[in-house]
């Protein structure tokens, strides 16, 4: 159990965290707030490397390349997109 | 060290990246850097996840190759307008891949036999996990699904009822428990595709009441649901940087959520159960909306000194950012002062007419939030909406039988004039009559918002 715990503990802090650290933004960055955190959310691509990397069973294999295809197109376009919009936003000499 | 405690180190620092550049995103000067900060926090955690041996590359590559591209291209060709439904549907894809993460877990590992070298494993936990991942995954799937259909218009934008629905979505959620739980204790396979399909199924049936105005809430709603998907993968597959990056998305998106209700004065169990939208309604006014001509229009902003732009969705659908740009730019070098007044809840997302008008090129100072323009409404000679309707309603603040009495408003009612740029009498998200249209300052432009702000650019060129 211990481990378990660990992680539980791990998500409580994180929680209180992600609250504190978001409490006041600008309205004007809240669209790439939304899609910069929704990239960070393709953390995920994580946990389907590791299905399509490791696994023997055929479908487990299947679901982990699925999951790897969309988490990956989360993560680039997300970052991607975010760096494109926050580009406009700089300041205009 | 060995090679498991490198990769541990390597998921600490994606961490702290993630937890920097989240930070950073909150504060204009330094968003840009902040969102590279956490790009490189993605890197790291995939790097060392690649380093932990004994894994099949050809598949991951190609899995890489596919995603990346796929990724890429949609980051490069979208047109700001369709900012909404890009958002939407990468949110969907997350959502979905952490449903497929908690699935290829099962179809890996079916009895649920403790992995080596993990103490206190347990079996009842990890298939709890696995529900929850599945459950929020597939709600976040399908939910942003038909928010994308919804905000690219492929569907209709209006909240759709029908009686019984409340109910129907209870049981099905009920349902979900009961089978959640099935398999929670018995591992059976068929528990787990009934998990699945209903997770799917609420997922629609929880975004089909909610109407188009109702978005910025919704977005950032499944926003922060993708994360707690990710954080719940992140317990099935015991990974703590899976947890700590998905709580983080999970907490910012839920502030975001709250920031929109507060603009909307409306709890988040109005805007997802009300069925807002749907009905019409709203008492009548007295007096006669008075019509202008664009021609009349330049009159008045000639001798402007200080005008403010109060855009709303109608400006996105038109297109119209440009123009307005065009405009602002004609105005200033006459001499007015110009700022845009942008509501919280203006347009289908959270921040979306900001995103418009800075890809116009539009100066950053001049984006104005709502309460810095009340400060000074007064002031200005003329507020131009465009394509705003519920944002400007003074019956927010003055008739307590509306229903969107209580909700902030840019109050231009108060400018010394309004032109109200307008496609038709129609009425605005919340289906209530506008009383500012029947005021004494207020001036209704009829048209094309698009067409209306180039006339006036030309007429200010001649």
């Amino acid at each position: 159990m211990e481990q378990l715990i660990l992680l539980i503990f791990v998500l409580v802090i994180a929680a209180f965290l992600g609250f504190e650290l978001i409490q006041k933004v600008p309205s004007q960055l809240h669209t790439p707030l939304m899609s910069g955190s929704n990239a960070i959310s393709g953390i995920t691509i994580v946990g389907a490397l590791i299905a399509t990397g490791v696994t023997d069973s055929g479908l487990g294999k299947w679901l982990g390349l699925a999951a790897l295809i969309l988490a990956t197109i989360n993560v680039v376009g997300g970052y991607m997109v975010t760096n494109r919009m926050l580009g406009m936003f700089r300041k205009k000499d | 060290m060995d090679q498991k405690t490198i990769v541990d180190l390597a998921y600490i620092a994606a961490s702290v990246l993630f937890i920097y550049g989240i930070k950073m995103l909150g504060s204009a000067n330094t968003a840009q850097r902040g969102n590279l900060i956490s790009s490189i926090g993605m890197l790291i955690a995939v790097v060392a996840t690649l380093f932990r041996g004994g894994m099949d590359y050809t598949w991951i590559i190609a899995g890489i190759v596919i995603g990346a591209g796929i990724g890429a291209f949609a980051a490069k060709k979208v047109q700001m307008t369709g900012m909404p439904e890009l958002v939407a549907l990468f949110n969907g894809f997350g959502g979905l891949s952490s449903l497929l993460v908690g699935w290829a877990e099962v179809a890996k590992n079916p009895e649920f036999t403790p992995p080596e070298g993990v103490s206190g494993y347990s079996p009842t936990f990890t298939a709890f996990a696995v529900v929850f991942a599945i459950l929020i995954g597939g709600i976040t799937f399908t939910g942003s699904m038909i928010a994308y259909l919804k905000l690219s218009g492929k569907m209709g934008g209006s909240a759709t009822v029908f009686p019984g629905q409340k109910i129907i979505n209870a049981l099905v959620f009920a349902a979900l428990l009961v089978f959640g739980a099935i398999f929670v204790f018995t591992h059976a396979g068929w528990a787990l595709y009934t998990v699945i399909g209903l997770s799917l199924l609420l997922g629609v049936l929880g975004v089909i009441p909610i109407g188009g105005g109702d978005m910025p809430v919704v977005i950032s709603f499944l926003n922060s649901f993708s994360g707690i998907a990710a954080s719940a993968a992140g317990f099935v597959i015991l990974n703590n940087v899976l947890i700590v990056a998905g709580c983080l998305v999970g907490a910012s998106g839920l502030i975001l959520t709250i920031i929109m209700c507060k603009a909307m004065n409306r709890t988040l169990g109005n805007v997802l159960f009300g069925g807002f939208g749907a009905s019409s309604g709203g008492q009548d006014v007295e007096g006669e909306m008075k019509a202008m001509t664009p021609e009349d229009a330049y009159y008045v902003l000639e001798a402007a000194q200080n005008v403010v732009f109060v855009p709303g969705y109608g400006m996105a659908v038109a297109q119209a950012q440009h123009a307005v740009k065009e405009l602002g730019d004609i105005l200033e070098a006459n001499g007015c002062e110009i700022r845009h007044a942008i509501h919280p809840v203006a347009g289908r997302m959270p921040g979306h007419m900001n995103v418009l008008l800075a890809e116009a090129d539009v100066a950053y100072e001049q984006l104005c939030e709502m309460d810095e323009v009340n400060d000074m409404i007064e002031m200005a000679d003329v507020a131009i909406v465009i394509g705003a309707n519920d944002v400007v309603n003074p019956a927010a603040i003055e008739d307590e039988s509306s229903s969107i009495y209580g909700m902030p408003i840019i109050n231009v009612h108060k400018a010394k004039s309004v032109f109200v740029l307008k496609r038709g009498q129609g009425k605005g998200f919340s289906g209530l009559v506008n009383t500012l249209f029947f005021r004494e300052n207020c001036r209704m432009i009829y048209g094309d918002a698009k067409d209306t702000i180039t006339n006036l650019v030309t007429q200010f060129k001649d």
